[in-house]
């Protein structure tokens, strides 16, 4: 499975909904993500693809789309 | 020499203004003259700190020399090790000067305690943040003479908006050009007489002329009254229009300086939900709370499995987040309740919003439902904010 697979899998089962169809869509302003959302996508990428992200590298703007969060964690890796 | 409190009086303003001719000439043509900003810092700073207020002035000397110190090791520490304790341990001391000046008016009956100054509390919450982004690894490039600079960035230093390091660190590095400059100073000004529409025509009208009307006539009639609820909604208008001023001040002033400060306000009152609430209002606290508290104790529970239920962690959390906040505010039974309030308001939020979701097509939503939402939440925090103000305790227990 490539990145953008696993991120997507991980966001459809924080948010409840397949956001593969609207990948610029702000995450936060529809209320699929928040805070806690943040933290448990954080944990995920961690156990999934071995991705450190201290809570500090978290800033909203950057991570707020699914295309964005992709490309994070593509630059993360 | 007298001392002014910023923005308070019309001499400040114009002395600012006067200061600033040869920082918004260099910035236009492109240069920023780092001695000189010092130089108006320092000017501000003893007129706010000096004359009759020079004991504050000696406090903030020895608070910000201690906690240059006290990062600046940390920071050398954390190049060589990284052990949880000593990341505690650092963070514990960094806010000890704040607690003991918390802390002081409850142990010896209302005396200010000596180490203290105006905008402390302020202080502290960059002081910790650089500390947890140090430890986190992402705050490389750690400089105490930068940190320093940071710390006692004079248009905020009395009561925020709490800025970021790394944030701060950009655009203290760079100057905007001539076009984003010139939009910034338009911006400003227009902040600046904003500002003066809230602080000093609202803020005087809520605060200064009607709360003590209203609060004569709701002691009058003791208990529950008309007088009361009068007091509610003064005194949250008051608040508002008195701290978004002084925010608009404080932003503004900072854009002159080329210093994108963010913002606190965002129109509060129109907020659907708690929520939503704590997204406009005081911004730079609460978005504080939320990376440096809310999050990093929701992650470091999850990561040790201490709670089962990912709700239970997001609820647990909320709760002794706010409570926090509470405390911070100040050592009294109505700072501590308006924190219980609103942590026990985020949790019945979360779980009105999950319930509307997993009942698709029971409630309905229009116009009038969404009015209506942001009457109860524009109530709701009318009534937290009767609770911040303390007039309770002085109606029942005085």
């Amino acid at each position: 499975m490539d990145t953008k697979e696993t991120v997507l899998n991980i966001l459809a089962d924080l948010t409840g909904n397949d956001v593969s169809g609207s990948m610029d869509e702000n995450l936060f302003d529809s209320g699929l993500l928040d805070s806690m959302g943040t933290v448990q996508l954080l944990l995920q990428l961690q156990t999934e693809l071995g991705i450190e992200a201290p809570v500090s590298e978290f800033e909203r703007s950057e991570w707020d789309t699914p295309n964005k969060i992709i490309a994070k964690v593509e630059e993360l890796q | 020499m007298p001392s002014l409190t910023p923005y308070e009086n019309p001499a400040y303003f114009i002395m600012l203004a006067v200061a600033f001719i040869p920082i918004v000439i260099g910035m236009l043509w492109g240069k920023r003259f780092h001695w000189y900003e010092i130089l108006v810092s320092l000017f501000f700073i003893l007129l706010t700190f000096g004359g009759p207020k020079f004991e504050q002035g000696i406090a903030l000397i020895g608070y910000l020399v201690y906690e240059v110190i006290l990062v600046s090791l940390y920071n050398l520490y954390r190049k060589k090790k990284n052990d949880t304790w000593v990341f505690i341990i650092a963070v514990l001391l960094a806010i000890a000067p704040l607690v003991v000046v918390k802390l002081t008016p409850l142990l010896q009956t209302g005396a200010a305690s000596i180490i203290g100054f105006l905008g402390i509390s302020y202080l502290t919450f960059k002081a910790v943040q650089t500390v947890m982004e140090i430890r986190d690894g992402v705050l490389k490039d750690f400089n105490p003479w930068f940190f320093l600079q940071f710390m006692a960035f004079f248009p905020t230093i009395s009561s925020g908006p709490i800025d970021r390091y790394r944030r701060f660190k950009k655009d203290y590095d760079t100057v905007p050009d001539r076009e984003k400059y010139l939009g910034m100073l338009e911006k400003g000004l227009h902040y600046i007489f904003l500002g003066f529409v809230y602080k000093f025509m609202l803020s005087y009208f809520f605060g200064t002329y009607l709360y003590p009307k209203v609060q004569h006539i709701a002691l009058q009639s003791h208990g529950l009254s008309w007088g009361l609820l009068g007091v509610m909604y003064v005194y949250s208008f008051y608040l508002f229009f008195d701290f978004a001023g002084y925010s608009l001040f404080a932003v503004a002033t900072s854009y002159f300086m080329g210093i994108e400060t963010p913002m606190n306000f965002n129109q509060p009152f129109k907020s659907r939900n708690i929520k939503e609430f704590w997204n406009r209002w005081h911004m730079t606290l609460s978005f504080w709370f939320r990376d440096y508290v809310y999050m990093r104790l929701v992650f470091f529970f999850m990561k040790h499995k201490t709670f089962k239920n990912p709700k239970t962690t997001a609820n647990i959390t909320y709760i002794l987040n706010m409570l926090l906040m509470g405390f911070w505010h100040g050592e009294t039974w109505y700072y501590i309740l308006y924190g219980l309030i609103h942590g026990v308001a985020l949790v019945v939020n979360d779980w009105w919003l999950g319930f509307k979701k997993k009942n698709p097509g029971r409630f309905p939503h229009n116009k009038f439902t969404e009015y209506f939402a942001i009457f109860i939440t524009f109530n709701f925090v009318c009534f937290t904010f009767l609770v911040f103000s303390g007039f309770l305790d002085k109606l029942f227990f005085h």
